[in-house]
């Protein structure tokens, strides 16, 4: 029963939240462990054999030393129902969200206020933001598909909490709900997708490669698979934040505190991207095929609609809200295209905006925290005073924009060529290449609002009436740096993150069929 | 130690603890309570090795021991156990709301037989576990029902209480007239009140099976009632709210869990005839759809915990009705085999045994200090008592069916059986009902954690006592457990 190296990983947070439930001290727990889990995953993602897999062979490396062959531990093989186990293992997508769970799980603790300067219980502040992240890496790591749902919605009762206690803002109490019940009703809804999938498919495991096996199979007709895959994608897309079913997420975001803005923007959030490329499109092509035409819709309403929205907001938290909701039809056009280059555009996009939305929520906390208000209006020039922060701001929105040097630029080139890949001057543009021009507007959308909100919020003349306050400190910097240094690496060398994406969606794709 | 032996201890136990209470000079009464509580400890280690083994004697005509059995045997004596424990806990509103005026009384009197009282009813809930003839399904149904009656009036100077108990007299009465003429009809049709006998005659040729129907109708009324489904889950609300807090723990689990093996032993008799299956099952369909509907969406607006509650054990019962009515049938027969029938539901009571329970257990504890049942009496607990809430916390979650908790695990079951026979309808109905939970049981967390109390109604820092402590731990990492690895439970289930 020696725990594998990725169980450590998972189990970490919760086992540090459970010792703070205990009586061990807060944040130096918190911190401790969410160090650890940042080394643990380095290791890993070094150790992982990223040739192993070759083109064809989609499979996942499981660390699991004597247990290999049935991997993961056994716990429901009965008759009548699929089997399932709790198994973690890894490919080459699943690296790349590790590490992005795990730096932004570490920033987000590391920028959490001291436990004297939380009001209520700091216990329960720590608690609830290692049982995020802790459910997130579950969610990534785990290759059984009734674990994958799990360990996500172990973030939903802590993030209930979280906004409602700690949250921002008169209305938080109600936020909290509206957040709630629509990430409860997507699961419930995902759920329903989950089981028509496993019981159309017959299969007899939850385990991800049996059931993509199995699925190819079954060979189920087009309007079954479309009607599978629409409530996957309904579920999904709520838990994403798909137009039109993202009302819950800016006001969410703004009213959060700050490290569940992080956590949930920045790594819960691409739990349904995720969700979408590892079993909607494997499992179902021909029901992703049939409702592509629908999802470039929505997708482009994600961008252009709200991206139109975004430029409207009059504070700088629910701006970034809705630029965060925006940013997600850039992915989800990466996951319409259908073709490799754009798949791997999604994942390496999911990355960088990761680190990206989560750096700029973190900084936003730090304003919030000296201003008490985020408004445009009452704000103005406070890099004069605090230009330490207005450098790393300007940093954190050059990112969000997608400017070259930054993850994102690489990304998001990648998901806009995928566009045209499919062109052909027989048939001319098709709805994919519709999108993709528009999605290029949403570019300069991004640029507007955001250097908007900088010139705004940052320079000009100093504001009336805002109180002295002090730059930031090392606690507030070193995440900080850790955020940004990762984005400007992965920036300048993508091919870090690609090297370990392509051969795993070359395998997947080739394993389903596509 | 042959089987049955176990209910005569039970019943011995019950009988010993009267005795102390009549006859002992006893201080503190409550030493009866733990009296009680180490017997049942004891019965339930018992369980585990007694001789099952049955014989060709008349006896084992009246009574099985299998698998079966022996889990929901389980569930009565741990049901029991939990129960007499928040007795304990209770009984300072005991006490208040049944002393006696006059000078020289022992000042808990009738504090004992509430302890006594439930050990009859357990050894009811466990014979009714391996009742496999007519009569003896009713003998082991009356004596439940009629200690049942006792205790839910048992806080005599309180209204509530008094017309909780003649509410469920009354309509248990009329149950009982139900119950009875629909065996008769059953005797009629077959001459026979041994139920593997019936079973074998309904499938004969020649029967009557409009009769037979008539007796399923009848029997189904008195079934219904008992599981608290809708249209017969009038009683429910009242009498939940009524009855002392750990008596309506008892009712909403050890009669609900009484109530569906006899159901299900009922239904059985009729699955072997293609003709009735059809029938029984459209009924059972639009029963388990009522049920679903009305339980969830009535548990929304409530403010009494209790209710709440209560119409949550009405919106349990539409989820179990829901496994019942998908019964496989040969005509959809999809991918290989499906889970039974009989170890869906008796997984999904093993689960809601253990989450409504601690839900019980922390409200007694909680009722024990202060006076209301209201949600918003609930306000702040979270501040001064952060394991009470916690405790409840996890309850909720799992009645929600939260994944990781055992309380998903019951409703994946019921849905992917529901899925495997294409009930479309009761589906929407139990994902409607699933997501009207969702929010009712969170609004008891949200009361907990999120609202600050009202003037002067804040919740002192309770003492919770060593045993419920234990209690409410064990209950909440086997909530836990169960939802992580449900095997060991479905071992148990058979």
């Amino acid at each position: 029963m020696t725990p594998t190296i990725l169980e450590i990983i998972v189990l970490l947070p919760l086992v540090a939240a459970l010792a703070i439930a205990i009586g061990a001290p807060a944040r130096i727990t918190s911190l401790i462990a969410s160090f650890l889990v940042l080394g643990a995953s380095l290791g890993t993602a070094l150790n992982f054999d990223r040739n192993a897999e070759g083109v064809g062979n989609f499979a996942f490396q499981y660390f699991a030393g004597e247990q290999g062959g049935g991997h993961g531990r056994t716990i429901l093989d009965i008759a009548g129902f699929p089997d399932i186990s709790l198994a973690f293992g890894l490919d080459g997508i699943s690296v790349v969200l590790m590490l992005l769970t795990a730096i932004v799980l570490l920033a987000a603790i590391w920028m959490s206020p001291r436990e004297d300067k939380i009001e209520g219980s700091s216990k329960l502040y720590y608690i609830c933001s290692l049982l995020i992240g802790g459910g997130a890496m579950g969610a990534f790591l785990s290759t059984d598909l009734f674990f994958l749902y799990a360990f996500h919605e172990l973030a939903l009762i802590p993030t209930f909490l979280m906004i409602g206690l700690f949250g921002n803002g008169a209305d938080r109490v109600r936020t909290a709900w509206k957040t709630t019940i629509y990430l409860g009703v997507g699961s419930i809804i995902l759920l329903v997708g989950l089981i028509a999938a496993v019981v159309n498919i017959g299969a007899e495991s939850f385990d991800i490669p049996s059931l993509i096996a199995a699925a190819k199979d079954a060979n189920l007709s087009g309007t079954v698979q479309m009607w599978i895959y629409l409530p996957l994608l309904i579920g999904f897309g709520i838990l994403v934040s798909l137009f039109p079913f993202h009302s819950w997420a800016p006001d969410a975001y703004a009213d959060a505190p700050t490290p569940v803005a992080m956590l949930h923007a920045g790594v819960l959030k691409k739990f349904g991207l995720y969700g979408l490329i590892r079993i909607g499109a494997p499992l179902f092509p021909e029901g992703a095929e049939s409702l592509s035409h629908i999802l470039l819709l929505l997708l482009a309403c994600n961008i252009i609609v709200l991206g139109l929205v975004t430029i409207a907001q009059k504070r700088l938290d629910k701006m970034l809200g809705y630029s965060s909701v925006m940013h997600m039809g850039y992915v989800f056009l990466g996951i319409a295209s259908g073709t490799h280059i754009g798949l791997v555009g999604a994942v390496v996009l999911m990355f960088a905006h990761g680190l990206s939305v989560a750096l700029l929520f973190g900084l936003c906390g730090s304003l919030r925290e000296r201003y008490g208000s985020l408004e445009f209006d009452k704000l103005g020039g406070v890099a004069k005073v605090i230009p330490e922060a207005g450098l790393l701001f300007g940093f954190a929105a050059f990112a969000s924009i997608g400017l070259p040097g930054f993850t994102n630029f690489a990304a998001e080139v990648m998901v806009f060529f995928s566009g045209f890949q499919a062109y052909s001057a027989e048939t001319g543009f098709t709805p994919l290449q519709w999108t993709t021009v528009f999605a290029l507007w949403g570019v300069v959308i991004s640029a507007v609002y955001m250097l908007r909100a900088y010139r705004n919020v940052f320079k000009g003349d100093l504001a009336e009436g805002l109180p002295a306050v002090s730059d930031l400190r090392w606690n507030e910097k070193l995440p900080i740096f850790l955020l940004l240094g990762t984005l400007l690496v992965t920036g300048f060398i993508p091919e870090i993150l690609i090297k370990y994406v392509r051969p795993a969606l070359e395998g997947l794709m080739i394993a389903s069929g596509q | 130690m042959p089987v049955y032996a176990l209910e005569i201890i039970v019943v011995g136990i019950g009988l010993l603890m009267l005795m102390l209470d009549a006859f002992a000079d006893l201080k503190d009464k409550r030493a009866i309570g733990y009296l009680g509580v180490i017997g049942l400890i004891a019965v339930f280690g018992l369980l585990f090795v007694v001789d099952r083994t049955s014989s060709d004697s008349p006896f084992w005509q009246f009574y099985s021991a299998d698998g079966k059995s022996m889990f929901y045997k389980g569930i009565a004596v741990l049901t029991t156990l939990i129960v007499l424990l928040m007795a304990i806990d209770y009984s300072p509103v005991t006490i208040a709301q049944t002393a006696e005026p006059e000078e020289g009384a022992h000042p808990q009197a009738g504090l004992g037989e509430f302890f006594s009282l439930p050990l009859f009813t357990c050894a009811g809930l466990m014979w009714m576990a391996s009742a496999t003839h007519l009569v003896s399904i009713f003998v082991a149904l009356e004596t439940v029902t009629i200690s049942f009656y006792v205790l839910v009036a048992y806080n005599r100077r309180n209204v509530g209480s008094l017309e909780a108990g003649v509410k469920y007299l009354i309509l248990g009465a009329l149950s009982t007239g139900f119950l009875v003429y629909g065996m008769a009809w059953l005797y009629g049709m077959t001459g026979s009140m041994q139920l593997s006998e019936i079973a074998t005659k309904l499938q004969a040729d020649g029967i009557n099976e409009t009769g037979a129907l008539f007796a399923f109708a009848l029997l189904l009324t008195a079934m219904a009632f008992k599981v608290g489904a809708v249209p017969f889950h009038q009683w429910i609300p009242d009498v939940y709210q009524g009855a002392p807090t750990p008596i309506t723990a008892f009712l909403s689990v050890g009669s609900k869990a009484a109530g569906f093996i006899i159901f299900m032993r009922i239904t059985a008799l009729y699955l072997g005839n293609g003709y009735l299956v059809g029938k029984i099952t459209l009924v059972l369909t639009i029963l388990a759809i009522l049920t679903l509907i009305v339980g969830n969406l009535a548990a929304l607006p409530q403010s009494n915990f209790k209710r709440l509650l209560a119409y949550s054990s009405v919106a349990h019962a539409g989820f179990l009705l829901m496994a019942m009515a998908s019964t496989p049938t040969e005509t959809v027969a999809k991918s290989g085999e499906s889970m039974s029938v009989g170890s869906v539901v008796s997984f999904y009571l093993g689960a809601y045994l253990l989450m409504t329970l601690l839900a019980f257990l922390v409200m007694t504890v909680i009722r024990a200090s202060t006076s209301g049942e209201s949600i918003s009496s609930y306000a702040g607990i979270a501040r001064t008592n952060p394991f009470l809430a916690t405790a409840l916390l996890f309850s909720m979650a799992s009645l929600a069916g939260i994944p990781l908790t055992v309380g998903f695990f019951g409703k994946l079951f019921v849905f992917k059986l529901a899925f495997e026979q294409e009930q479309w309808i009761l589906l929407a109905c139990g994902i409607i009902g699933a997501c009207a939970g969702f929010y009712y049981y969170l609004k008891i967390a949200a009361s907990m954690f999120l609202s600050s109390p009202n003037e002067g109604e804040t919740v002192p820092a309770i003492r919770v006592s060593p045993a419920a402590a234990i209690c409410m731990v064990l209950l909440m990492a086997a909530i836990i457990y169960g939802g992580i690895n449900p095997s060991l439970l479905l071992k148990l289930v058979g």
